[in-house]
């Protein structure tokens, strides 16, 4: 089980006194298509920080077997994890041809950096396809609608050739059908690579997660498949306690309530709509 | 955030056009640098009298300086505010040879100047090594690159704020005039080092050997900017600008951005070294009026006014400003220290692009399908 | 013995003038961000203005109290002039604030020079700060220790200011979270001008105390301003104990290494251990933890 997955044992981050991950502990196998969830302020972003090395942590991240605390923020890229924003970040001043071709590039030797770019490298091409920017390659990355950034940062990692992919809050503030097409994404992408995503629409997470982990106030609440989740009773009690609270996610809210988006019962393995219900009035 | 671009089609169109033939693609040189090239080394030398070419030698040296503020600057956003450290140690570098040949030639040990001062009679051990003229020349460029790799290694590594890293900066190049002023004995204090007899065993005195520095200065500005241009093109050049405006995303890519940082400022520290080092015998002084902070963001403004991010707009921009000052500052001082503080308000504050940014807006009207120079996209395997 | 205590209180009161310097600037660079290299020229205003009070009112004592309200307006004037014209509109670039202040304070320069000519001016300091006091074999110079009070004075008035009126309380939301301040009801603009305003004005005072140890002229604030910066930069940006500390130490380093080496050494010294402490700390003294790219 902990041969070649992300293996998290007790791990910790402190800001100034205030615990923000309290010694979490996660498993995921490769392969799998992992939604971190869990009201404002459960420290999932801070969880992700904390495995690219982004935060100081103790505890111990492995990844293939390999530790990752205490290597700078590149060397953990160079082994294979890649991560986004909650804020698509890409090199707006060049184009999506550039900026994949960046990503692809961290293993270059100076002779090749120094040249210029002569033809397409086959990653990089690959990855305009299944992002679907191939028509869209020498414009800026600066004049892409939203959701294409948040595509051209998947296929940045991508062709980055990462094997574990952390995402943070990828569909915030996409159309429908931009969600539609990133959860198609994401599946496809998953599967030879290992997926995380920290997510608050709870349609999204039901249409698409293959497992789901529920963080509350830095630990680990519940794990497990989403209708297990869904079922837990700690779970429920977390989001109905704290909606009142913490329920004014900006951006994805509105869309999350059921039975607003047309179709998601059609998606397989939809859940009961009970307990459904709580869940995403929390998040 | 709607930005009307030409639909991808008739770009990715365009974009196929410089494939005729991959040799020339190559070596496609932009119409505007052999333009330059043959003003500078074809027209200039015939057309001016000794005296301006050689003022035109000293432009040009800031213009060298320029090419690396474009590097480091433009492209790289590290705001360089110490280049006159650079500019010092090449020139310092230089001096100190010539004037120890110098010292040969008469027959003598000692430069003239620490006869004067009445050093104990033995020259400073660091100087000695400065008499081999190879060990000289290349400190002129090793130097100044070892000083910028030492501190840009200590501020890029820790991630020092780009507001730090231009005060530091700043404060290396204060700390550097007045270190060289404090050793009047053994760096000249505040002359500096000047009254240079030969260069490499020409007499400087003859114009002949003052229109070779030009033409020394110009071939190497020539060279530079040509290296540079070729960097800007590269997959560096790509990498750098990536760094500059989002430089945790390249980490989070797996390159180490201090490193390519580092690159585009020890470039820039040896272009400025070398600029120093040519700037001794063209104009035959170097002194730590010439590096303190006020020269250092001197070195800055002509780069800004023409174009940061533009290499050509950054040459001319130095060689105009540089232009501007000898002409003006001595006829009307007053006139011109308003001028030049003028110049930095209008050009950073209300045009960041330069003078460069009003030309490829106009460019851009008359050819709206701007293509980048892409690769072709057939090959893909 | 007395020695080392005469170094050190070399050192303090370099700090001391160092310390003036700064708190302006732990306000504009500090707070708000804005690297204000005519910072440097608003002393010099303040320098001016008590020059300029003592020309017309003659005598010593009473033009240097006057002075300190009347420099404290005139350099913060100038300063929300500056904010007004230029700096507003480039809050979103703050390297480029830096090269655009430095070409207002070439200017500047010139109409001190066009105004009261290139060299410098001195005040007649009153009879009161040009003597000695001496304490257990250690003597004072009276103009230091005024340096040194009106140093702590505008520490404590100006933590006050931040900590106990609505105008602090204001400065502070916007620094943390503008668009929050704003939506909140606070006009950023208009706290954005006071507190240029304010570290301006602490400037004009700095001039002030600057008159009584040296003379006066054109070029006096670009001396010290890059040295102020420093300590703000080393102080970290979020405190002001940090820049209260960082100015003595640096004062007391100083004056420690110039003691035993020179002047010029020193300042090469005293870089040299700043780049030193940056590795250790990149962020200054004093930094506000928080969740980094959120």
């Amino acid at each position: 089980m902990n041969g070649d997955g992300l293996t998290v044992r007790d791990l910790r981050v402190t800001f100034d006194g205030f615990t923000a991950v309290d010694g979490v502990d996660l498993d995921i196998r490769p392969g799998d298509l992992r939604f971190l969830i869990g009201p404002n302020g459960a420290g999932k972003t801070t969880l992700v920080d904390a495995i690219t090395g982004l935060v100081p942590s103790t505890g111990s991240v492995r990844f293939e077997g390999r530790e990752l605390r205490g290597r700078p923020v590149h060397r953990i890229a160079r082994l294979g994890i890649g991560r986004t924003f909650q804020t698509a970040t890409v090199f707006e001043e060049l184009t999506v041809l550039q900026n994949l071709d960046i990503a692809a590039g961290a293993g270059r030797g100076p002779l090749t950096l120094l040249r210029r770019r002569k033809e397409v490298p086959e990653p990089v091409t690959r990855a305009l396809e299944t992002t679907g920017l191939t028509g869209l390659r020498d414009r800026p990355a600066g004049a892409l609608a939203h959701g294409q950034k948040q595509w051209l940062e998947i296929g940045m990692l991508l062709v980055q050739d990462v094997r574990l992919l952390l995402l943070d809050e990828p569909v915030a503030g996409m159309s429908h059908d931009e969600r539609e097409a990133t959860g198609e994404l994401l599946r496809r992408v998953s599967g030879e690579r290992t997926v995380v995503v920290i997510e608050h629409d709870m349609d999204f997470v039901r249409s698409f997660a293959r497992s789901v982990t529920v963080l509350h106030a830095g630990r680990v609440l519940s794990e497990g498949s989403v209708a297990d989740v869904q079922a837990d009773a700690r779970v429920q009690e977390v989001y109905l306690g704290s909606a009142a609270g913490s329920g004014s996610v900006p951006g994805s809210v509105p869309d999350s309530v059921p039975g607003s988006v047309p179709g998601s019962g059609s998606v397989p393995g939809g859940v009961p709509a009970t307990a459904t219900a709580t869940v995403a009035e929390g998040a | 955030m709607t930005t009307t671009l030409s639909p991808s089609p008739p770009s990715a169109g365009a974009a196929r056009k410089p494939a005729g033939g991959p040799l020339a693609a190559r070596f496609r040189v932009p119409g505007a640098f052999v333009l330059g090239a043959v003003l500078l080394v074809g027209v200039a030398p015939l057309v001016l009298s000794d005296f301006r070419l050689s003022l035109l030698a000293k432009y040009l040296c800031y213009a060298i300086v320029a090419v690396g503020v474009s590097l480091a600057w433009g492209r790289g956003g590290l705001l360089v505010l110490g280049q006159g450290v650079f500019f010092g140690l090449g020139g310092y570098a230089m001096a100190m040879h010539l004037k120890l040949a110098d010292a040969a030639a008469a027959g003598s040990t000692l430069p003239d100047f620490m006869q004067l001062y009445g050093t104990s009679g033995a020259l400073p051990w660091w100087w000695a090594p400065f008499a081999h003229p190879a060990f000289a020349l290349a400190m002129t460029v090793l130097l100044p690159m070892a000083v910028a790799a030492l501190l840009g290694l200590c501020v890029f590594r820790r991630r020092v704020k780009g507001a730090y890293f231009a005060i530091l900066s700043q404060a290396l190049a204060a700390a550097l005039s007045i270190w060289l002023i404090g050793q009047q004995a053994t760096t000249g204090g505040t002359n500096g080092l000047t009254d240079f007899q030969g260069f490499f065993g020409y007499d400087l005195d003859d114009p002949v050997n003052q229109r070779m520095v030009y033409f020394v200065i110009a071939a190497v500005l020539l060279l530079l900017m040509a290296a540079v241009r070729q960097l800007f093109v590269s997959r560096y050049g790509e990498l750098l600008v990536a760094v500059r405006d989002a430089e945790e995303r390249v980490r989070f890519l797996g390159y180490d951005p201090a490193a390519v940082k580092l690159v585009a400022y020890v470039g820039a520290a040896g272009m400025a070294g070398l600029a120093g080092a040519l700037f001794v015998p063209a104009v035959g002084i170097i002194s730590p009026a010439l590096i303190g902070i006020v020269p250092s963001i001197g070195f800055v403004i002509g780069a800004a006014v023409g174009g940061r991010a533009s290499l050509l707009g950054a040459v001319l921009g130095a060689i105009a400003v540089a232009w501007a000052q000898s002409t003006l500052s001595d006829a009307f001082p007053a006139a011109w220290t308003y001028l030049q503080g003028l110049l930095f308000v209008v050009a950073v504050g209300f045009l960041p692009g330069g003078l460069a940014s009003l030309a490829s807006a106009v460019r851009a009207r008359r050819a709206r399908p701007r293509t980048t120079p892409p690769a072709p996209t057939g090959g893909t395997a | 013995m007395t020695v080392v205590l005469n170094q050190s209180f070399t050192g303090i009161s370099i700090g001391a003038v160092l310390l003036l310097i700064a708190l302006g600037l732990t306000l504009t660079f500090g707070q708000m961000g804005v690297i204000n290299m005519a910072h440097g020229e608003f002393i010099m205003a303040g320098a001016y203005t008590t020059y300029v009070l003592q020309q017309s009112l003659g005598g010593a004592g009473l033009p240097l109290l006057l002075a300190l309200p009347l420099a404290f307006l005139v350099a913060g004037a100038l300063g929300a002039l500056l904010e007004w014209l230029v700096v507003r509109r480039l809050y979103a670039r703050p390297l480029d604030t830096l090269l655009v202040t430095w070409g207002v304070s070439l200017m500047l320069q010139q109409l001190a020079r066009d105004v009261f000519g290139a060299p410098n001016v001195q005040t007649r300091a009153p009879e009161l700060l040009t003597g000695n006091v001496s304490v257990a074999g250690v003597t004072f110079a009276t103009n230091r220790l005024f340096i040194l009070g009106l140093a702590l004075l505008s520490v404590l008035g100006l933590t006050l200011l931040l900590r106990l009126t609505p105008l602090g309380r204001r400065i502070r939301a916007v620094v943390q979270n503008r668009d929050l301040a704003e939506v909140s009801g606070i006009a950023t603009a208009r706290v954005d001008r006071t507190t240029f305003f304010l570290g301006s004005g602490l400037a004009g005072v700095a001039g002030v105390a600057l008159t009584l140890v040296g003379p006066i002229g054109p070029t006096m604030g670009t001396n010290f301003i890059v040295d102020a910066f420093l300590v703000v930069v080393v102080g970290g940006v979020a405190q002001l104990k940090g820049s209260v500390i960082t100015a003595f130490a640096l004062g007391v380093l100083q004056s420690v290494l110039e003691y035993s080496t020179t002047v010029s050494i020193a300042k090469v010294f005293v870089l040299v251990a700043i780049v030193a402490f940056l590795q250790w700390r990149p962020q200054g003294l004093y930094t506000l933890r928080t969740r980094s790219l959120a």
